[in-house]
């Protein structure tokens, strides 16, 4: 298939992994931030056929794992509404709230869509005028200017029964949150290709001279992932700390400024909860109060709607790379893709569902 | 566990389930659990409980294979076939993976008030046309009509007779250490159709559904490779990957899927992509998997080649003695991963 299979070939990545093992003179730690880097990584076995020269850490680039347990029980709330019908995409129905998920809410007779775009989910209030409908606005800046697009264009055709519930966070701030945790191990990160197609990565220049840590923006196919890899451990042995930019097919150093300006036209920043790692000082991204009739949490006053986090889930230890997902003493056990405690667990993304799926008989093999 | 200030939503203590959920419909392990804590304990008997695609039962001078399927598909039609042609081939099919010839249908049809007279026809048409290539006889049916709104235009249920040809009895259990890997055509065909009117996506290429009678490759197999076939089986609703790991699961042992080598067509593949989706989950509706000893292999490779519905055929994969139940595919750059089966219905990803 054009486009991806010139990044998948075996013979290339196998001849990265050789250039990689030879050129490490000893183990660096590194963390991919996107979810989606970590299921090609753990897909492909690339942390297995590297680690003589490499650990990579699973960072906490997966929305839907991030996610707030507070917000899924607003979704949760909205999503048993009657007069609501609620859209979102695929992988979030099954992320557990403090009592269900959205399957087990679809299943006593709320109305639960899964949409591919938000702007499907606004032709559906264009077509449902008597009906509430709200669209679970999650994700990182790759799917803000759709979101933002999706209430924009609400705004200006005055589809007044339209409304998104958002979580949006945003990279720079989730690095240096793990940059400055005093026991972080991370020596240095591949930084998220779709995201930074969206932002550039003129961001990440002050961490990597403040923090000393290079960043590589890299894409999500297997030779993306070992070259962005090779590009990270090529600086440490060289002792640089640069930004550089592997996923050169997609992303320019200023980003993608249409998109941008649509975003901050819709979003300004806020401070923002991670799921597992609490509240990280303007990390997130929520509507502007001119916006505000399309803010869900305010047309259905959802402030009031608490949660806590089950203590048995070390989700925040994993995604800030304290924990392997095996190492969690409700792994496989407790906390099951099926019966998930956390939502790195759900997610395909997820580093627990991950692991659980694609690493199991990895450590059978080894006897631990 | 938690509290809530406001409204709790759901009074279900976490992960347990008071109801049926579309998951419970996928295949995978909910499909898995609804049987074994609803089903198996109150209907649970010896023939019940070999879960093969059919069943052998004893009857006065000796035995015949049943085998029932019930048919939901929206869209009632789909680029490549209908409801109609899934409800005759779906139903010969679990008779032909349990080595039998099938030769009695019985057909059941759930009619929603207001299905137009053409559309049904047209599914009609195209059922008798695949009972007749198939060489079946719908011998006896029923229907009933309900109210718009409780069915989804159609429901079809087909109950299936087939006869056994002395002691070609490929099942569930029979996979052995060492037995290649077979499957007779490419994967995905049929879930990406469907999923692509369902969702209104448009591809380069359409993808048509690969619905198709599999009984004259298993004829093929019986008659020219025999009891060197250990399992067969119909990989439909959960795909490869569920057929795989319940075949490893009742066999006792352990499956390797070499990458690259599963066929999945360009389109398939690029839908999938496009979706977040893994082609080895997606459902088939005339796909065999077939376990064969290795030395037999290149020879039942050959007789799926020279059908139509085969020419596609590829071996992808081996039994192992190690891993028990587990599927293990080993990717292009030497790793390895678990193909384990899916909790529900594959989700989309998020970007």
């Amino acid at each position: 298939m054009k486009y991806l299979t010139e990044y998948r070939d075996p013979a290339l990545a196998r001849s990265l992994v050789e250039r990689i093992l030879r050129v490490a003179t000893h183990r660096w730690t590194l963390m991919e931030v996107c979810g989606g880097q970590t299921h090609t990584i753990v897909k492909q076995g690339i942390d297995e056929v590297l680690a003589d020269a490499v650990e990579m850490i699973h960072g906490p680039g997966c929305p839907v794992c991030v996610t707030p347990l507070e917000q899924i029980d607003r979704a949760l709330h909205l999503a048993a509404r009657p007069d609501v019908i609620f859209t979102s995409f695929g992988d979030m129905l099954r992320v557990p709230g403090s009592r269900c998920d959205l399957f087990q809410i679809k299943a006593r007779g709320g109305n639960v869509r899964v949409v591919y775009s938000p702007l499907d989910a606004l032709e559906l209030a264009r077509g449902n005028p008597d009906k509430e409908v709200v669209f679970f606005a999650v994700g990182f800046e790759t799917t803000a200017p759709a979101n933002a697009m999706a209430v924009w264009r609400a705004k200006q055709e005055g589809v007044s029964n339209f409304s998104v519930l958002v979580s949006h966070v945003t990279v720079p701030p989730a690095m240096v949150a793990i940059l400055e945790s005093p026991d972080t191990r991370v020596q240095g990160f591949l930084a998220a290709g779709h995201v930074c197609t969206v932002m550039g990565w003129e961001e990440y220049e002050p961490l990597a001279g403040r923090y000393q840590v290079p960043i590589v923006v890299t894409g999500f196919e297997p030779l993306d992932i070992l070259e962005g890899i090779w590009m990270a451990v090529r600086q440490l042995e060289e002792g640089r700390h640069e930004v550089e930019n592997q996923y050169v097919r997609s992303v320019r150093r200023e980003g993608n400024r249409p998109a941008q300006e649509l975003v901050s036209r819709v979003f300004q920043v806020v401070d923002r909860g991670w799921r597992g790692i609490g509240v990280i000082p303007a990390s997130g991204l929520g509507l502007r109060p001119e916006l505000a009739a399309f803010d869900a949490e305010r047309k259905f006053a959802l402030q009031s709607i608490r949660a806590e986090e089950p203590a048995a889930c070390r989700a925040g230890d994993v995604l800030r790379g304290r924990m392997k997902p095996f190492e969690c003493p409700a792994f496989g056990t407790e906390c099951t893709p099926a019966y998930p405690l956390g939502a790195p667990m759900v997610s395909s993304e997820g580093a627990c569902a991950a692991y659980y799926n694609f690493g199991r008989f990895r450590r059978s093999a080894a006897g631990d | 566990m938690a509290s809530l200030a406001s409204g709790p939503v759901c009074p279900l203590p976490r992960g347990e389930h008071d109801r049926v959920q579309l998951g419970h419909g996928s295949g995978g392990k909910m499909s898995a659990q609804l049987l074994r804590e609803h089903f198996l304990p109150r209907f649970g008997n010896a023939h019940l409980d070999r879960l093969g695609d059919g069943a052998v039962v004893p009857v006065e001078g000796g035995e015949i294979v049943l085998s029932t399927d019930t048919f939901v598909v929206s869209p009632l039609e789909f680029p490549g076939g209908n409801i109609g042609h899934l409800a005759v081939h779906g139903t010969v099919n679990d008779l032909a993976m349990m080595g039998a010839t099938p030769r009695y249908l019985s057909a059941g049809f759930v009619l929603e008030e207001g299905l137009p007279f053409d559309v049904m026809d047209r599914i009609l048409d195209a059922m008798a046309a695949a009972a007749t290539a198939a060489g079946v006889v719908v011998v006896t049916g029923d229907t009933k009509v309900v109210d718009r709104g409780k069915a989804d235009g159609m429901f079809v249920n087909t109950t299936g007779v087939g006869i056994l040809h002395g002691g070609f009895r490929p099942g569930p259990t029979g996979a052995r250490p060492g037995d290649a890997v077979l499957v007779s055509g490419p994967l995905g065909r049929h879930g990406m159709a469907v999923m692509a009117v369902r969702e209104g996506f448009s591809f380069e290429s359409e993808i048509l559904s690969d619905t198709a009678n599999l009984a004259p490759l298993v004829d093929g197999l019986r008659t020219r490779v025999g009891a060197a076939v250990h399992v067969l089986r119909d990989a439909t609703r959960g795909g490869l990957a569920s057929a795989l790991n319940e075949i490893a699961g009742a066999g006792g042992v352990g499956v390797e899927l070499d990458d690259g080598v599963v066929p999945v067509p360009g389109p398939v593949q690029a839908a999938c992509e496009m979706l977040g989706l893994d082609p080895l989950y997606v459902a088939n509706e005339g796909v065999l998997v077939a376990f064969v000893e290795a030395g037999a292999a290149p020879r039942a490779l050959e007789v799926l080649r020279g059908f139509p519905e085969g020419a596609g055929a590829a071996v992808v994969g081996r039994v192992v003695a190690e891993h028990e139940g587990m599927v293990v595919l080993r990717t292009g750059l030497g790793g390895t991963r678990v193909v384990d089966m899916l909790p529900g219905d594959q989700l989309p990803r998020i970007c």
